[in-house]
């Protein structure tokens, strides 16, 4: 089975075409990024609360974005987490002026507000952890067993309440069904009562961390960009290494601003998906450029033009094949990841697609329009001798 | 080419087989826990134990602390003042004044003020003799000499009390049952602790626990034990000049539930480190309370500080206040002479005690902590994303594969070992390197599918096109391979430089990424280039020169 065979399609001809595409995408992220949403950054870059709260019944922002305002929780964003029926909402929560307050305060905050008045001297036992029901347990000690007991019968009972029952039991009597005693369950009466939410996840970052974290995340990335033009210098030449950075800097422009667009939070995983699309995209432009560098030393006669776009044609079939089921395992992840891993699959489903683009479209043309504005210059000298040919660093294993 | 393949199949199968075996025994070193999970609970069991998940696959929680540093060398400078103080009245030289002008910017400068006659000398001496981490003084505005600490000596202190902290909140942190905390350095900013808990769920419980310096001090108290309503009242009393070397303190008295204020004494009879053990009991009404012993030295000094001061030989101020961090507990007067043994009551419920008991047990942190980063990840939260991770890699390799199958027809089953070797060495690397798998882990572990994939669709492209142009068969495999090593080589070296890059400058999660994505490069490169073509020359080796290849 094939799909393609001796492809000639004219690929710089289209080149106004591709940089009137590139345009039009980066323009738009940037204006999104300048005028519109700006950078959507997540939690971990730009500090402040997230807390994810599961309820019994469908939530009711507006009822939850009051009980906020009433203990002082202003500028909430509210939003839905994960499908309708998991009744589930994402509390977030702006990082407020006064610095050197406890980073946990509005998350404690929230979890007053959400519990309205409650059950006198009770604790929740939707919102505790195993080693407080030990501990009331051991306190109370309904069965006169030893602490080890009662330890185990803690983590029997949460873990039942988390697994089973999404971390939220209706009653205290509905921890009977995770096979505890009818005693240990009289116990826990006496000394907890059911909310109608569980906070399943919070994140809180401090006003310190949220910076050091952006500088270090773009750091990392412009080291691994200098790393791999480094590299590529000195395989190929300067020009080579310039150009798949100029296309990989393109579609990371592309695809953060496709995050702005949308909205979409960039957060620490977004970031990976990011250097995974840079690592991508490299690939399929360095797949291309050895073809041409192959290319160079047979093909004598022929303009730099004609050999860049045989190459493109020779490594098409390569190409279409291994984005297109690269791209089957990156769509599977965006459509069947869940909630936890939209941002990244998304990063990655438009990574994919972009970077494969740009080793056609951005880094093939710059070395041809790289070499005919030298050309021009220099008086028509023909296609560049790669450094591997003179070198001879590597030969093809024959 | 096609030397020696039996040889190469014999060492494909027994790399298979080492890697499979480590999937499921993980380490070296934790082979007996692995092979007794394995009789316990299967297979399965063997995988959860070499295989570490990540927090945002298992659930907990997730600190970081930044140390206050500068508290710990105050504290070594505050002993340095009074050490000043003693040696220039034991050499009876006459000063002015020593002092600390910011304490909490600058907590190593120590100011000296009005040296007269041999002053300069003696300074010269103490500082020699008696301070040795501290450079030579210089001479400050209006006559004044300046002390601070050697740069060496103060870098010093500051790591140490990083390191400190660490053993304090491990041993705090051990009492709780967590299996395989993290408690480390933090690698992003300077002395930050980063604290990770896998299933850790109490995230409230375990932030006192943490952050609580336990301080433990006994402090004499003045003119009255049980305080004084507010800081004014406490003034008048004195009319507004307090007693010299004494200071307010705030407190709770527990019996009347009301916040007091107390005078109390700038040193102490007792601190921290005079502290051998600490243990709960009940009081006479059965209230629990915590009992702590004191080291021998600090008992006698205890001992004889209670026999000075007590009601019986009429003393003035016989009263005694327990202070923990910086707040009294509990003020109460020295009826008669007391042992090495000093108890607090009142103000606990059973968990508080046990607590405290364990803070004073596990020693007190050198400075105090703020909490800067705090993240807990549910238990069912973690188990969702596995499934749906899981579930998407599944999915997207059976695509593949089925793919590759169609495409290549009998090559493709030659992709397609290759793929599941290099996921089983993959994995057997996890398993031994003991680094844990979170989600972009997985996401990691998809790429290196995908790079995969990308290696055997270049090879097989390029034998296709030496096939178009008349090659035989095994001279176009040979071709391919040569031609298309090239390219690999040069794709993977380049994102293998990259991940290094980001394992030296990244942190979580980028850093799990990078980890996995190398070890699946390296895997790659062997399956790829070395496995796929041995099956290809065992296959040539069996037909006919001419006979066509299913590619």
């Amino acid at each position: 089975m094939e799909f393609f065979r001796n492809t000639s399609i004219d690929f710089l001809g289209k080149k106004w075409i591709f940089l009137g595409f590139s345009l039009i995408f980066s323009v738009a992220g940037l204006l999104s990024i300048f005028f519109w949403h700006g950078m959507p950054w997540g939690v971990d870059f730009r500090q402040g609360t997230l807390v994810y709260v599961k309820f019994v019944d469908r939530p009711n922002e507006a009822e939850i974005r009051a009980a906020l305002y009433r203990v002082g929780l202003r500028n909430v964003r509210l939003q839905r987490y994960d499908t309708a029926a998991k009744n589930s909402e994402l509390i977030d929560l702006p990082q407020r002026a006064e610095s050197g307050a406890d980073v946990t305060h509005d998350r404690n905050l929230t979890i007053q507000a959400l519990s309205g008045a409650t059950a006198q001297g009770k604790q929740d036992l939707n919102n505790v952890g195993a080693s407080t029901v030990r501990d009331e347990l051991i306190t109370r000690d309904p069965v006169h067993a030893a602490p080890q007991e009662y330890e185990r019968l803690a983590h029997q009972i949460v873990d039942f309440r988390d697994k089973q029952r999404d971390g939220l039991f209706r009653n205290v009597e509905e921890a009977q069904q995770s096979g505890v005693p009818a005693a240990i369950v009289d116990a826990l009466k006496q000394a907890f009562y059911t909310s109608n939410f569980h906070v399943f996840n919070a994140e809180i970052v401090g006003p310190q961390v949220g910076d050091q974290l952006r500088k270090q995340a773009l750091y990392a990335t412009l080291y691994s960009l200098a790393g791999m033009l480094v590299y590529l210098w000195f395989r190929f030449e300067m020009i080579y290494g310039v150009a798949a950075v100029v296309a990989v800097v393109h579609d990371t422009l592309i695809t953060v601003g496709a995050f702005s667009l949308t909205n979409t939070d960039i957060t620490l995983t977004v970031i990976a998906a990011i250097l995974t699309l840079i690592g991508y995209s490299m690939n399929d432009t360095i797949v291309v450029f050895d073809r041409i560098r192959e290319n160079i030393k047979i093909m004598r006669r022929e303009s730099l033009a004609e050999i860049v776009n045989r190459s493109i044609n020779q490594t098409l079939s390569r190409t279409i094949l291994t984005s297109g089921l690269t791209f089957l395992t990156v769509l599977s992840l965006y459509l069947f990841g869940g909630e936890v891993l939209h941002g990244f699959s998304l990063a990655l489903v438009i990574g994919i697609l972009i970077g494969t683009y740009s080793s056609i479209a951005v880094a093939a043309p710059m070395l041809v329009a790289y070499q005919e504005s030298r050309g021009q210059r220099l008086g028509g000298s023909p296609a560049p001798v790669p450094a591997q040919d003179a070198k001879g660093k590597v030969r093809v294993k024959a | 080419m096609q030397k020696n393949i039996p040889l190469k199949i014999v060492l494909i199968v027994a790399i298979m087989l080492v890697f499979t075996a480590l999937i499921f025994l993980g380490n070296p070193s934790d082979w007996p826990v692995s092979v007794g999970a394995i009789k316990q609970r299967g297979l399965l069991g063997g995988l959860q134990e070499s295989i570490h998940l990540g927090l945002d696959l298992q659930g907990g929680a997730h600190f970081i602390y930044q140390v206050k540093v500068n508290e710990a060398i105050s504290s070594q400078s505050d002993g340095a003042v009074e050490l000043l103080n003693e040696e220039f009245v034991k050499a009876k030289v006459a000063v002015a004044e020593i002092s600390k002008p910011d304490a909490v910017n600058d907590p190593d400068l120590i100011v000296i003020k009005g040296l007269t006659g041999n002053g300069l000398s003696e300074l010269n001496r103490i500082v020699n003799e008696r301070l040795p981490d501290y450079s030579a003084p210089s001479r400050g505005a209006e006559g004044t000499y300046l002390l601070r600490m050697k740069q060496t000596d103060l870098n010093n202190l500051k790591n140490r009390t990083v390191d400190q902290s660490i053993i304090a909140i491990r041993n705090r942190i051990d009492t709780l049952g967590v299996r395989e905390p993290i408690i480390q350095q933090h690698g992003l900013g300077d002395y930050q602790i980063l604290i990770q808990l896998p299933g850790a769920d109490d995230t409230a419980r375990i932030r006192d626990l943490i952050q609580k310096t336990a301080r433990l001090e006994v402090r004499q108290v003045f003119r009255t034990a049980s305080g004084f309503s507010s800081e004014q009242e406490a003034l008048t009393a004195f009319s507004n000049i307090l007693p010299p070397n004494t200071t307010l303190m705030r407190g709770h008295d527990f019996t009347t539930r009301q916040d007091r204020v107390y005078v109390v004494a700038k040193s102490l009879v007792v601190g921290g480190t005079d502290l051998k053990s600490a243990e709960t009991s009940l009081d006479r009404n059965g209230q629990p309370e915590v009992v702590f012993h004191l080291t021998v030295g600090a008992g006698k000094k205890f001992t004889s500080f209670t026999g000075a001061h007590n009601e019986e030989n009429g003393t003035p101020d016989p009263y005694l206040a327990i202070i923990l961090d910086n707040e009294v507990r509990e003020a109460a007067s020295i009826k008669t002479e007391i042992g090495d043994t000093v108890s607090i009551t009142g103000g606990f419920d059973p968990e508080k005690a046990r607590d405290l008991a364990t803070l004073l047990n596990s020693g007190s942190l050198p400075a105090s902590l703020v909490n800067i980063e705090e993240r807990t990840v549910g238990a069912s939260l973690g188990a969702d994303s596995i499934r749906h991770g899981i579930q998407a890699a599944i999915f997207g390799m059976a695509a593949v594969m089925v793919f590759m199958l169609v495409y290549y027809r009998f090559s493709g089953v030659n992709a397609n070992l290759a793929l599941i070797l290099n996921l089983v060495i993959l994995l057997g690397f996890l398993g031994v390197s003991g680094a844990s798998l979170t989600l972009p882990g997985i996401a990691g572990v998809i790429l290196t599918v995908g790079m995969g994939v990308d290696s055997n669709v270049l090879i097989f492209e390029r034998i296709r096109e030496e096939l178009r142009n008349g090659k035989a068969p095994p001279a176009a495999v040979d071709q391919g391979f040569g031609r298309a090593w090239l390219t690999i080589i040069d794709t993977h070296v380049t994102t293998i430089v990259s991940a290094a890059i980001l394992i030296l400058f990244g942190t979580g999660p980028v850093r799990g990424f990078a980890i996995t994505l190398i070890f699946g490069l390296l895997a790659n490169l062997f399956t790829a280039v070395f496995v796929s073509r041995v099956i290809f020359d065992a296959i040539l080796g069996r037909k006919d020169r001419g006979e066509a290849l299913s590619i």
